[in-house]
C-alpha cells in the first residue's frame, strides 16, 4: 500500500446539522464513514457498485450515492440522512405516507428510497405517477413491486404541499 | 386504525415495524458492532472445475492487520462433515466442505479466508493470496452432465445424476397416443437469484467465560442453523444460540445453512474474537443459491373439446455444484416434477426428473421453488393447445381446471388439493381486468399495428405443509410444525415468541394481531419475538409461504390456552362464573356490570399482591403458555393471473400494461400486507419473465456478476397491479389461513410468457424474453411486416419513461443474452 493511499486526512462534514470531525483513509468510503465510523447505519449498502440505490444521502441537498464516493470528497460539505429525516418520535410526512401504504417490507432499500424520494419533492412538489417512477428508477427494492412506494410518494406531496 | 375490536384479524394495520426501519433505526447485521472483531474476505475460485495445487498464505499472512489466515487445511477436524441427507431413492448425498480442499467446483467457491482488523485489510491481504490451480474438464450443460462419461464433479458419487425419479399415473403415452390434439416445447427459465437487497452477512461471538457461541445471521432459519451448527460443532442448544435481527429479504436465498455461517462460528470460537463478514454484491450473486434452472421437455395431449387427456416431461435440474443443507439439491427439479400438471384435471401423468451436479453455484430454495418452471411449461402447454384448436386461453382452462364439486383432488403425483376458488380466481381475474373488452380492444389494436397480447396463467401451490408431508423427502429436520410461547408478565405486558423469523413479511404485526384478538389484548400492548433460537425450545424458521398457517396457528392454539388461565384468575378475582368473565381491550370483565380490571391490574393481583389469590391457583395460572401447531397436510393455495402486454415491433421490448391477479390466500390477516406480498412476488415473476438471467459461459464462467448485468427490475419496469382476495374458507387449518408468500412468482412468468406469445403468434420457451431472444425468435420475414405494421413513432404512449440514464436500456450485454442495465 502506498503512502498516498494510507496517509489520513482529515475530514470535516455536518452531518444532520452536526459538525463531525476525524481522520480517515482517502480510500474509505462515505457509506462506510457513516456507518462504521460515525455509527450511522440508517444508510444501508446493497451493491457498493452504484446501482441499488440503498447508500443514498443527500450531499449539499443533492441525492448521491455514498457507496461510489470517498468520504474525503464530503469534506466541507453538508450531509443529510435517513437518521435526520424524523424530528424525535415524530415521522416526517413521507415517512408516514410509506408506512400508511405499505411501502416498505423488510426495510433494507427504505432509507435510499426516502432520501431519494425527499430530494426529488423538493424539486418537484407536484409530480404525476410516471415521473415518480422515472425518479424511483434508480433504487432497486425486491420487496414491495413498488406500486405502494411511488403510492406513497404521491401522497407525500400532497402532504406536504398542504403543509405536511 | 389500532385498537380495532372485534376483527383485529382481517384488519388493515399499520405495520408495528415501521417507526425502526422508516427512522432508519432498524438493526441488521452488518450494523452491530463489537470491539475487537475481526472482518473476513474470502479469496473465491476463479476456476470453475479445477484441481487446487498449491495455495500460498505466507505473504498475506505478513500483511497489515492480518489476524489469521485459514484453508481447509486448517480446518481438518474443525467440525463434522456437512451433507444434506434424504431418504429420497436415488439421491446422491454431496459433501460440502467449509473450505475447498482438493479442488474447486464453481467459480466463487470459497478456497481461503482472511481474517484481519477492517474489511479493507482484509480484501488488501486476500489479494496477496497466490492459489495454483489444474483446470479439469467441466459438463457445464446439464444434459451433457448426465452421461455415463461425462466428467465427474465429484470423484466419490457414481455420476453427475444427484437424484432421478419419477412421477406417473395411468398411461400417459396411451393418452397422448390417443389425443386429437398434442403439444410440445423444450421450456427453460434461465438461472435466477433470489437478489435479496441486504447481502449475506455473519458476526460469530464466543464467551469463553461461559463457553457460549452466538451467530447473529440474516438467515430465514435461525432454529435450523443453530440445530445443525451444534451437530457440526458438537455444541449443546444452551451453548449455541443463533440471531437473526432485522433482515433484509430472504425470498428464499437465506433458507440453507451456508459455509460462511459455520466458518464464523468455528473461528470465533477458535480465536476468541468476534468475527465478522458481509458479503458484497459480487459475492452474491456468485455464492448465494441460484434457482429456476431447469430444461423442461413436456408433452400434452387433449381432446377435441379441449380436455385434457395425458402429460409427460422430461426435467433436467441444472442443480450446480453442492446440494444445499438441509433442503437436497433435489428440493427445485422435484417440485417442478410433482407440481406440474397444476391446478388442472390430468388423468394420466409421466414425469420424469432428474438433477445434474455442474460446475455452477448451487441453486436452492427461491420464491415458489419449483413452481415457477413447472406452471410456466404448463401454462405454455394449455395456450399452445387452445391456439391449435382455435380455442379461447380462458376456456380451455375452464374446461380443465378442477371444480368445486371436485375436492379433495389427488393430483397425479400424489399432492392433494383441498376446496380452495380454483375456478373463481379464473373468474374473477377475467372480470377485473376485463378479459372480453380486452379482446376486442387487441383486434382494434392488431388492426393498427400494434401488437398486444393478453395472458393468463393459474396454478395451485400447497403452502404450510405440516408434519405428514415434511417428513417425505426424508430430511433430518421437521419443518411441518411451529411453536409459541406467550406470557403476561409482572407489568401486564404481553411477549409472544415464535420460532418463525421475518425478513419483511411483517409478521411482527401479524402475528401480533392474531395473538391481540385470541387472547384480547390491545395490539400496542403485544410484542413479537422471533428471530431467536434462545427463545423456544424448537423452531425452525421462514420459508415456503409457511409463517401465517404454521405460527399463526400456534399463535391460536397458544393465545387460547392463555386466556383460559386469565379468566381463571379473573374469576376469582373479580368473584364471578368464568363463562360471565370477559377478555377484551387488554382487560377482563364481568359481563354486565362495570367490574373490570386492566391486564396490569391481573398480572399485579396474580404475580406481586400475595393473599389476592388462593395458593393453589396461583401455582396453577401462571400467565404463561406454551402451544405448538401442525398443519399436518397443508392447505392450497391457488390463482389466476391476467397480463396484458405491448411489444415495441422496432425494438422488441416488452412493456407490461395492466396485471390482475386473483388469488385464493383464505382468512386475510392484514390486506396491507397481503397485498405488499402479492405485488413483490409478481414484481419478482415479471423479473424473472422479462430481465433477470444468471449468465455462466460454456466454462462454468459467470457473467452476469453485478446489478448491471443481472438486471433486477425498477420502479420504471413493473406496473400497477390489481389484487383481488378470495377468501375461501381453509378448514384444514385453526387459523383458516393459506400461504401467500410465494404465489406472485409462480404465477407471473407464465402470464407474462403467455401475453407475449399471444401478441407476436409466436411459441414461447424460454425466459427472460429479451428483446433479443424475440427478435430472433420472431424471424427476419415477420420482422419486416412488422415494421410495416407499425403505424408511426409514440405509439406505446409512454416513450419517455425510458429516456432517463438510470433505468434498463432493454439491449444486451456483449457478453451473454442478458439484457443489460445502463450505468447511472
Amino acid at each position: 500500500m502506498s503512502d498516498a493511499v494510507s496517509e489520513l486526512r482529515d475530514v470535516e462534514v455536518t452531518v444532520n446539522g452536526t459538525v463531525r470531525r476525524e481522520r480517515v483513509e482517502p480510500r474509505l468510503t462515505l457509506a462506510d464513514f457513516l456507518r462504521h465510523t460515525l455509527g450511522l447505519t440508517g444508510t444501508h449498502v446493497g451493491c457498493e457498485h452504484g446501482v441499488c440505490g440503498c447508500c443514498t444521502v443527500r450531499l449539499d441537498g443533492a441525492a448521491v450515492r455514498s457507496c461510489i464516493l470517498f468520504a474525503v470528497q464530503a469534506h466541507g460539505r453538508r450531509i443529510e440522512t435517513v437518521e435526520g429525516l424524523a424530528d424525535g418520535e415524530s415521522l416526517h410526512p413521507l415517512q408516514e405516507a410509506f408506512s400508511d401504504h405499505g411501502a416498505l417490507q423488510c426495510g433494507f432499500c427504505t432509507p435510499g428510497f426516502l432520501m431519494t424520494a425527499i430530494e426529488f419533492l423538493d424539486r418537484y412538489p407536484d409530480p404525476d405517477e410516471e415521473a415518480v417512477r422515472d425518479a424511483l428508477s434508480g433504487s432497486l427494492c425486491r420487496c414491495t413491486g413498488y406500486q405502494s412506494i411511488v403510492a406513497a410518494v404521491l401522497d407525500a406531496a400532497r402532504r406536504l404541499r398542504q403543509g405536511g | 386504525m389500532t385498537n380495532l375490536r372485534p376483527g383485529l384479524i382481517g384488519a388493515r394495520v399499520q405495520r408495528l415495524e415501521d417507526p425502526r426501519l422508516l427512522a432508519g433505526r432498524g438493526c441488521y447485521v452488518d450494523d452491530l458492532r463489537r470491539t475487537g472483531a475481526l472482518h473476513v474476505a474470502f479469496c473465491r475460485s476463479d476456476e470453475s472445475h479445477a484441481r487446487i495445487l498449491r495455495i500460498d498464505t505466507s505473504e498475506a499472512a505478513r500483511a497489515p492487520g492480518v489476524a489469521a489466515v485459514v484453508t481447509a487445511a486448517d480446518l481438518e477436524g474443525a467440525c463434522r462433515p456437512l451433507r444434506a441427507t434424504s431418504r429420497m431413492p436415488s439421491y446422491q448425498a454431496t459433501e460440502l466442505p467449509v473450505l475447498a480442499g482438493d479442488k474447486v467446483r464453481y467459480a466463487g467457491e470459497p478456497v481461503a479466508a482472511v481474517l484481519a482488523e477492517s474489511r479493507y485489510l482484509a480484501e488488501d491481504a486476500a489479494e496477496r493470496v497466490a492459489i495454483d490451480y489444474e483446470p479439469l474438464p467441466a459438463a457445464t450443460d446439464p444434459e451433457a452432465a448426465l452421461a455415463p462419461d461425462a466428467p465427474r464433479l465429484h470423484e466419490d458419487l457414481a455420476s453427475n445424476v444427484i437424484v432421478d425419479r419419477e412421477f406417473a399415473r395411468g398411461d400417459a403415452e396411451a393418452a397422448l397416443a390417443g389425443a386429437a390434439v398434442r403439444v410440445s416445447g423444450c421450456f427453460r427459465m434461465g438461472r435466477k437469484t433470489p437478489a435479496a437487497i441486504e447481502n449475506r452477512g455473519y458476526l460469530a461471538e464466543y464467551d469463553e467465560g461461559r463457553r457460549r457461541l452466538t451467530l447473529h445471521s440474516c438467515t430465514q432459519v435461525p432454529g435450523i442453523v443453530r440445530d445443525a451448527l451444534a451437530e457440526l460443532l458438537d455444541l449443546p442448544g444452551h451453548r449455541l444460540r443463533v440471531v437473526a435481527p432485522d433482515v433484509g429479504g430472504g425470498f428464499g436465498a437465506k433458507v440453507s445453512l451456508y459455509r460462511e455461517e459455520v466458518l464464523v462460528s468455528i473461528l470465533a470460537r477458535r480465536l476468541g474474537r468476534p468475527v465478522k463478514w458481509t458479503s458484497d454484491r459480487r459475492e452474491d450473486l456468485m455464492s448465494t443459491t441460484q434457482a429456476f434452472d431447469e430444461v423442461v421437455r413436456a408433452e400434452l395431449g387433449v381432446d377435441e373439446d379441449g380436455a385434457i387427456l395425458g402429460l409427460r416431461a422430461e426435467i433436467v435440474g441444472d442443480v450446480g455444484a453442492y446440494s444445499v443443507y438441509p433442503w437436497t439439491a433435489a428440493v427445485e427439479p422435484v417440485q417442478v416434477a410433482s407440481f406440474l400438471s397444476g391446478p388442472y384435471r390430468v388423468p394420466d401423468y409421466r414425469g420424469r426428473v432428474r438433477a445434474a451436479a455442474t460446475p455452477k453455484p448451487p441453486t436452492g430454495a427461491y420464491r415458489g421453488v419449483g413452481r415457477p418452471p413447472a406452471v410456466f411449461a404448463m401454462e405454455r402447454l394449455l395456450d399452445m393447445a387452445a391456439r391449435r384448436l382455435g380455442m379461447d386461453p380462458r376456456d380451455i382452462r375452464r374446461r380443465n381446471l378442477v371444480r368445486d364439486g371436485e375436492f379433495p383432488y389427488r393430483a397425479p403425483s400424489g399432492l392433494v388439493w383441498d376446496r380452495a376458488a380454483f375456478t373463481g380466481c379464473l373468474e374473477r381475474a377475467c372480470e377485473t381486468i376485463g378479459y372480453d373488452e380486452l379482446r376486442e380492444m387487441q383486434a382494434a389494436a392488431r388492426a393498427e399495428g400494434r401488437r398486444i397480447g393478453i395472458g393468463l396463467a393459474s396454478y395451485a401451490e400447497l403452502t404450510g405443509v405440516g408434519s405428514r408431508i415434511a417428513v417425505a423427502p426424508g430430511m433430518p429436520i421437521n419443518t411441518g410444525t411451529e411453536s409459541a410461547a406467550i406470557r403476561i408478565d409482572s407489568t401486564g405486558a404481553v411477549t409472544a415468541t415464535f420460532g418463525v423469523s421475518s425478513q419483511g413479511q411483517g409478521i411482527e404485526t401479524t402475528l401480533a394481531q392474531v395473538v391481540a384478538e385470541e387472547l384480547g389484548a390491545r395490539l400496542e400492548d403485544v410484542e413479537i419475538v422471533h428471530g431467536d433460537s434462545a427463545a423456544l425450545s424448537h423452531g425452525t424458521g421462514t420459508y415456503a409461504s409457511r409463517s401465517a398457517i404454521q405460527a399463526g396457528g400456534a399463535a391460536i392454539v397458544c393465545a387460547r390456552s392463555l386466556r383460559e388461565k386469565v379468566i381463571e384468575a379473573a374469576s376469582h378475582l373479580l368473584e364471578s362464573a368464568p363463562a360471565d368473565i370477559e377478555v377484551t381491550g387488554g382487560a377482563v370483565s364481568v359481563a354486565g356490570t362495570d367490574r373490570r380490571m386492566s391486564f396490569r391490574e391481573l398480572a399485579r393481583a396474580v404475580y406481586t399482591e400475595m393473599g389476592r389469590l388462593p395458593r393453589e391457583v396461583r401455582e396453577r395460572v401462571d400467565l404463561e403458555a406454551t402451544g405448538v401447531y401442525d398443519p399436518f397436510w397443508g392447505t392450497t393455495s391457488p390463482a389466476t393471473h391476467a397480463a396484458l402486454v405491448e411489444v415495441d415491433p422496432e425494438t422488441f421490448e416488452v412493456e407490461v400494461l395492466r396485471y390482475v391477479v386473483a388469488e385464493d390466500c383464505g382468512r386475510v390477516i392484514n390486506p396491507l400486507i397481503a397485498d405488499g406480498q402479492v405485488h413483490g412476488g409478481v414484481a419478482q415473476g415479471i423479473g424473472a419473465a422479462l430481465f433477470e438471467e444468471m449468465v455462466h459461459d460454456p466454462s462454468g464462467q459467470l457473467l452476469t456478476a453485478s446489478f448491471v448485468d443481472y438486471v433486477v427490475p425498477s420502479a420504471a419496469e413493473i406496473p400497477s397491479m390489481e389484487v383481488e382476495h378470495l377468501e375461501t374458507s381453509a378448514e384444514n387449518n385453526v387459523g383458516g389461513f393459506r400461504g401467500i408468500g410465494e404465489g406472485g412468482t409462480i404465477g407471473a412468468p407464465a402470464a407474462v410468457a403467455n401475453a407475449i406469445a399471444d401478441a407476436l403468434g409466436v411459441e414461447i420457451e424460454e425466459l427472460p424474453a429479451t428483446p433479443e431472444r424475440l427478435f430472433r425468435l420472431i424471424g427476419p420475414g415477420r420482422r419486416a411486416a412488422g415494421a410495416r405494421m407499425e403505424t408511426g413513432p409514440g405509439g406505446r404512449g409512454r416513450g419517455n419513461r425510458f429516456t432517463a440514464n438510470q433505468t434498463n436500456s432493454g439491449g444486451r450485454s456483449e457478453s451473454g443474452s442478458g439484457p443489460t442495465r445502463q450505468s447511472k
